[in-house]
């Protein structure tokens, strides 16, 4: 491993996705990647107590899966890196708790996935770890409870406002396979003051940005190189704003695409902005996007998850939003 | 990347974000709040055809409408009709019983005492706190008022 120019890391022994997976709900299997998602669920308890343990079950199923897929067992992994937006990230704990896997709790917001992916693939790189997986999730019912209003309140949601996708995604690293990962850019927290709390994808705009920015800096790379260009879950407003910052320093990006606006189909299942939450991004990936490197369809990919990472209390006392976005380049080779 | 300021960025926020189409929702919201003007009417009517008098007919109006809201709430269909009469259900005593059951629907997850009991008044606490300290001030300032 090396360290490419201030931000990028390098992976000189190229860890491989080995297998991966990605689960979700009833409004997720009714949009445009249905097909993509390895099991979906119509039942938003997954016949569980809570919606709490419903997404705990949706870690669990997502990386048995992934694990399995890779062709491993449970007790082949060396390392689990796990996250998702719940207090205390229960659904990581509870979901995990029966695997017997070492485990490193992880919080990035709905930044988690690419989080994951770069502690899992540093693991193997460095030798620390034969086989590690990275997991995330979120679920609607649980997001909408902790951080908004209670589900059966009647209020209208802005136009700015995104949904949060309850799905999960997992994958499985390991040394030598086909789908790799080349390059890693650790986000740095950026905040341009937005304390809109319905209005995440201008307060991630700017993190993402910056990423991408320094990435293209340090790897002396243009968005042209890449076959497709994928952020989490920027949403319709934070996707018009990135272009637009991105715009400023010279730099269009033509081969874009963004997890929260291709997971809905946004006009006919009412999303208003797009989707969001770790379990958005950590979907895509898993699903579509990996499923696609598979068929050979693409073959080099940046995927940049992002995350505001604010919390109810910081929000009520007025504080603005900061901004993350972790990039991951993806390449079959 | 170029230095941007707050106030720079806050102003190619609000360009890019769409605005809530205040006009359709102050259409659907008067539409729908005089709908329900229209159902309490109706009950009042009612109810007063069955004997009652009028004070008596408009507590008995109060009381089916915290029910129908209450059963709709409970049967997930109060927020489907919410997300497109917004204040239209939202002034009516129907909010008001939307906000007691939803949290209470809600959080009997976390217990009936600690869960339902401790967050039952979550979104109407708020309402209720200023509501009931405004009412006092009024009341007060007409009282004094009456002694001169």
């Amino acid at each position: 491993m090396k360290r490419l120019g201030r931000y990028t890391l390098l992976f000189e022994r190229r860890p491989a996705i080995l297998g991966h997976a990605a689960v979700c709900g009833k409004k997720e299997a009714a949009g445009p990647l249905a097909r993509d998602f390895d099991q979906t669920f119509l039942d938003s308890y997954l016949n569980q107590e809570s919606w709490e343990k419903a997404e705990s079950m949706l870690q669990t199923e997502a990386a048995n899966l992934a694990i399995r897929k890779a062709g491993l067992q449970k007790q082949d992994i060396n390392m689990v890196f796990a996250g998702d937006l719940l207090n205390q990230c229960i659904s990581s704990t509870f979901g995990l708790r029966g695997m017997d896997i070492p485990f490193l709790g992880q919080y990035g917001a709905c930044s988690t996935m690419a989080q994951t992916l770069i502690m899992a693939s540093i693991m193997v790189e460095c030798g620390a770890a034969n086989y590690a997986c990275a997991v995330t999730s979120s679920h609607f019912c649980t997001a909408e409870r902790q951080f908004r209003t209670p589900l059966e309140y009647g209020s209208q949601r802005a136009p700015t406002a995104q949904w949060t996708a309850t799905a999960s995604g997992s994958a499985v690293l390991g040394m030598s396979g086909d789908i790799q990962v080349r390059h890693a850019t650790v986000g740095r927290i950026t905040d341009l003051g937005v304390t809109d709390m319905t209005n995440m994808g201008a307060a991630m705009a700017p993190a993402a940005a910056q990423t991408l920015l320094d990435f293209f800096n340090d790897t002396a790379t243009k968005p042209e190189d890449y076959d497709r260009i994928y952020t989490g879950d920027l949403g319709a407003v934070g996707t018009k704003l990135l272009y637009e910052l991105l715009r400023e320093n010279g730099i269009v990006l033509r081969n874009h695409e963004d997890c929260g606006l291709i997971l809905f189909n946004r006009e006919a299942q009412d999303v208003h902005a797009g989707g969001s939450g770790c379990g958005c991004s950590a979907g895509v990936l898993c699903g579509h996007i990996l499923n696609r490197m598979d068929r050979g369809e693409l073959k080099n990919i940046l995927f940049m998850a992002t995350g505001a990472l604010m919390s109810t209390t910081s929000s009520q006392q007025g504080e603005s939003i900061p901004g993350i976005a972790h990039l991951v380049h993806v390449g079959r080779g | 990347m170029k230095k941007k300021t707050p106030q720079q960025y806050d102003a190619m926020v609000q360009k890019a974000s769409p605005h809530s189409p205040v006009l359709k929702n102050c259409l659907f919201a008067f539409l729908s709040g005089g709908a329900i003007c229209t159902l309490g009417q109706a009950l009042a009517n009612t109810f007063m055809l069955l004997g009652l008098d009028l004070k008596d007919a408009r507590t008995c109006v109060s009381i089916s409408l915290i029910f129908i809201s209450a059963a709709l709430t409970a049967c997930g269909v109060y927020d489907n009709i919410a997300k497109y009469a917004g204040a239209g259900t939202l002034v009516p005593i129907t909010g008001f019983a939307n906000s007691m059951v939803s949290p209470a629907l809600e959080f009997k997850s976390e217990g009936f005492v600690t869960g339902l009991g401790a967050k039952l008044f979550t979104v109407a606490g708020p309402v209720l706190v200023f509501g009931i300290s405004a009412s006092v001030l009024y009341g007060i300032v007409l009282y004094i008022i009456g002694l001169f």
